[in-house]
């Protein structure tokens, strides 16, 4: 059992420590490339300690996840209720489908010049390209969720006597809540995608932000630590609301090829 | 749902029989026509007269697609008939309803539910406290034989138990008619030969208080002989009644039973309608 996950953990951990092996003989053993073209880990290790002691670091991660957390909450208190409501009635699809289809395959990015001369450049333009990729990834993982209950479920509960809100909330719900979950993390992987390149552009502060920052500046550096600071919360916000699932919905079994 | 203006008296085709003269669920010319994905129109049943007396347990048997199961679903209130009649107590059926409680062949226990939230649904969806509901649902978990599996979710039990634990839920919540489509056609021969005698059992004690009727669908002779007060024979789409036979074994039924000369005469003259 021990053995088993210790052999498990090396295994994951292979190819990360293999790679910085490779990173490390190629620029500070071997000096294969310009520091600003590819800093060496040491270096980048340096300079996480001077964003971080500096407090500019703590500053932007707070900036960027606070803004996934509003973007977030809208996409999931729209994108929720939508995605049942269009999933669950064909009248409200229909209604919605045509607007939504046209609307999905507008990247993100491509609201960044109508959001900055709506919003300003700051917090709310943001939030706003942030919720609109989140958005569609709750909605659609909700909308196939919501179509894919089982109707014998649904049957079995109607015929003891359930009322419609004890279906909704005893029934559809814990049905859906597997694809809302889905969803959810989807949303927070697209997230961080949108909002890093947002903030290029269109924010005073942020690890995109950041990062926009130093390259003008040509600090390598510091843009590693950017984007690995980046990788690593995507990581924990990802892994976290695995764990949520599996405390939320014990019922889940899911397995492994 | 339209009154078919050709309606024939039920009890012309189906005479009441045994201890149930007072009808409970009546269909007249009931018809149902669905569109295929190709959009001919099927005719799927019917027209079909049949009535359920009052404590009866009446098993229909017929060829795989002769709209036995749609039946089934007409009766309980999921699928509309295209024509035709069907009554409960003299009121017409159109919606699900918890008198008539519901045994489905997959189970359709809440994955998401413990087996005792499961058994408790019923009653706690008509609004019983949670005390009651509790009380309830310790009963039939002893009663249906599974205690210490109380807290296990659906997919930790066997094919039995989750038959077992759904026919709990549907009788937890007392209704006059169990509805049954094959409930014990995804088991293995020995434990379904085993549940038969359980369900015979749980159904008698609870048709103690208050007699319950069943309607019970299956593709078994032999279980429609073990099972029924009374058999319907359907025949190929559209379903209709082609005959039907009053079972004259006594109650309780016995496994020795399968090996009478009568059992085996009734078991032949069943066989020879369906081939």
């Amino acid at each position: 059992m021990k053995n088993g996950r210790i052999a498990d953990i090396g295994w994951r951990l292979l190819l990360p420590l293999s790679l910085l092996a490779v990173w490390y003989v190629a620029t500070d053993v071997m000096k294969l490339f310009h520091p600003s073209m590819l800093p060496s880990p040491t270096a980048v290790v340096r300079a996480f300690i001077r964003v971080a002691s500096s407090g500019e670091l703590a500053t932007n991660i707070g900036a960027s996840l606070l803004r996934i957390f509003y973007a977030n909450c809208g996409a999931l208190a729209l994108g929720v209720p939508l995605g049942l409501a269009m999933g669950l009635y064909q009248p409200v699809e229909r209604l919605c489908d045509g607007l939504l289809s046209l609307f999905r395959p507008i990247p993100p990015l491509a609201w960044v010049p109508l959001s900055i001369l709506w919003l300003g450049i700051g917090t709310l333009s943001v939030v706003f390209i942030t919720f609109l990729a989140a958005f569609f990834a709750v909605l659609i993982n909700t909308m196939a969720g919501a179509r894919s209950v089982d109707r014998q479920l649904v049957r079995a509960a109607q015929s003891l006597g359930a009322s419609r809100r004890r279906l909704m909330a005893k029934v559809i719900l814990p049905s859906v809540a597997p694809a809302i979950f889905t969803g959810f993390r989807i949303a927070i992987g697209v997230s961080w995608m949108s909002i890093v390149a947002a903030e290029l552009i269109a924010a005073p502060s942020g690890l995109g932000y950041m990062i926009m920052y130093y390259r003008e500046v040509l600090r390598t550096d510091a843009i590693i630590v950017g984007m690995l600071t980046i990788g690593l919360i995507g990581l924990a916000m990802d892994s976290v609301t695995r764990w949520l699932e599996k405390r939320l919905l014990p019922w889940r079994t899911g397995f492994h090829l | 749902m339209t009154a078919a203006t050709n309606a024939r008296d039920a009890a012309a085709v189906a005479s009441p029989v045994g201890d149930a003269a007072a009808p409970k669920i009546v269909a007249k010319s009931l018809t149902k026509r669905f569109q295929s994905a190709r959009g001919a129109d099927v005719d799927a049943l019917g027209p079909l007269d049949l009535h359920i007396g009052v404590g009866e347990f009446l098993v229909i048997v017929g060829p795989s697609g002769c709209g036995k199961s749609t039946f089934l679903n007409i009766a309980a209130g999921f699928e509309q008939a295209t024509s035709g009649t069907i009554e409960i107590d003299g009121r017409p059926i159109a919606a699900p309803g918890p008198e008539r409680g519901v045994v489905f062949q997959d189970y359709a226990l809440f994955p998401w539910l413990s087996v005792a939230h499961n058994i408790g649904f019923g009653p706690a969806s008509r609004g019983a406290s949670a005390d009651e509901v509790r009380r309830i649902a310790r009963h039939w978990i002893d009663l249906v034989r599974l205690e210490g599996s109380e807290e296990k979710f659906p997919h930790e039990l066997s094919g039995g138990m989750r038959q077992r634990c759904a026919l709990a839920r549907c009788l937890a919540n007392d209704p006059d008619v169990l509805l049954m489509d094959e409930p014990l056609a995804a088991l293995d021969a020995l434990t379904r030969v085993r549940l038969q005698d359980e369900l015979l059992d749980i159904w008698t004690s609870a048709s103690r208080e208050r007699p319950k009727s069943a309607l019970y669908i299956t593709h078994s002779i032999d279980e429609a002989l073990y099972l029924a007060d009374r058999i319907v024979v359907m025949s190929a789409r559209p379903g209709r009644v082609m005959s039907e036979f009053v079972v004259p074994f006594p109650r309780p039924r016995e496994a020795e039973m399968r090996t009478l000369p009568e059992f085996h005469a009734l078991s032949d003259e069943i066989w020879r309608l369906l081939r």
